[in-house]
């Protein structure tokens, strides 16, 4: 993104990045940048508040007035990753009992998923697999929480990783559909891991690969450093 | 042990520490009065509509193309340690396109541009790739339009 700013700037366009990464920003005399600090993923600092997504831009905006470069300019406010109010998102109950819990759950989630894709004509699962074939995934993930290889399961590095990719986005793309107003920093991933009975099994089977001398270039990005 | 993703310190650590490319001081364009410029969006969230999208590895230096229109977008930056849920309830915490209308509607800006790009934010280390060839062809493809501003947002 900053390099890109730079790029444009020498091509005769006026340009503005947004960065919660001021040390990056410096480093690189960026022309003109709005130091956000808000948590990574969050360019325009608050979901769901349009006013306040108005204000970064007009923010942002304002520096165009600079003639002399580079130039950084503070955002007032800050948003914290971890003093947002927790998801209230209720689960279902147990459908199946002959299925595994994660399995039943994301079976039974499935009609919010397709809700939430139906209303925000969005999605970003697919990167590995579809929304229907998200239970049989977790399947896959109690099998390798329970010692079966991974490898034997059909996945490489690759899929593995794409699949825990899908599967944590279907419960976070539902979750913002059963969950009414803001969505809080983080919230989303705190619910699915701490909450969900599918994070609860992926963590377990992570557990198990490293456990297992699984190559931790594998088994590491399989959810957020720190998450035990 | 703390989230990364959560943790301004280890983030500020990480940033203070990723090799970056060098460059001068840049002299800034003065852009049309506001009210009067035409504004795109750039952002490195690897956003793309389905059957598009980028590579995993920081080799993929192309751009996607997102109409003005367009609201079905894919969040193509995976890591898992950076909140994905915001992107999840509302596209406009990474790419304020609805902002961009209201804000042209009022009159703050003079125009949404018709086309706004999309690149991944993983690159190679000495970024030549968007420097050299699809940095350049994304701003002429902004200049073929007449773009004025541009607002650059990552994730």
């Amino acid at each position: 993104m900053c390099t890109l700013a730079h790029v444009f700037e020498a091509a005769g366009l006026s340009t503005v990045v947004l960065t919660p990464l001021r040390a990056v920003a410096e480093r690189m005399s960026v022309p003109r940048t709005l130091y956000t600090d808000f948590p990574l993923g969050l360019s325009l600092g608050k979901a769901r508040d349009a006013q306040f997504q108005s204000e970064v831009l007009l923010a942002a905006f304002e520096l165009l007035k600079e003639t002399e470069g580079p130039v950084i300019r503070d955002f007032p406010v800050r948003v914290s990753a971890t003093d947002g109010e927790p998801l209230v998102c209720g689960l279902p109950p147990r459908l199946n009992p002959d299925l595994h819990p994660a399995v039943d759950e994301a079976q039974a989630l499935k009609s919010a998923y397709d809700r939430a894709h139906q209303k925000s004509n969005k999605t970003s699962v697919g990167m590995r697999i579809s929304a229907e074939q998200i239970p049989d995934a977790l399947a896959k993930f109690v099998k390798i929480a329970e010692g079966e290889h991974w490898e034997d399961l059909g996945f490489s590095a690759a899929s593995i990783y794409g699949t825990v990719h899908d599967i944590r986005t279907f419960y976070e793309e539902l979750a913002c559909e059963l969950a009414e107003g803001p969505i809080a920093p983080w919230a989303t991933e705190q619910w699915f891991y701490a909450q969900t009975e599918a994070g609860a099994i992926i963590l377990k089977a992570r557990r198990a690969m490293r456990d297992n001398q699984v190559a931790q270039s594998v088994w590491f990005g399989l959810a957020p450093a720190g998450r035990e | 042990m703390s989230i990364f993703g959560q943790d301004p310190e280890a983030i500020g650590k990480f940033a203070a520490s990723l090799p970056v490319p060098e460059f001068q001081k840049p002299s800034l364009n003065i852009s049309k009065p506001l009210h009067t410029a035409k504004v795109a969006i750039v952002t490195t969230a690897a956003l793309h509509q389905d059957g598009d999208g980028f590579e995993l590895n920081d080799s993929d230096f192309h751009y996607e193309t997102l109409s003005r229109q367009a609201r079905n977008l894919k969040l193509g930056h995976h890591s898992v340690n950076f909140d994905r849920g915001g992107f999840a309830a509302d596209l406009n915490v990474v790419y304020p396109i609805d902002r961009l209308e209201e804000l042209a509607d009022i009159g703050i800006i003079g125009e949404v541009a018709n086309n706004h790009y999309s690149f991944a934010g993983n690159q190679s280390a000495s970024v030549s790739e968007i420097r050299l060839d699809s940095g350049p062809r994304c701003a002429s493809e902004m200049h073929k339009e007449q773009v004025d501003v541009v607002l650059l947002t990552g994730t």
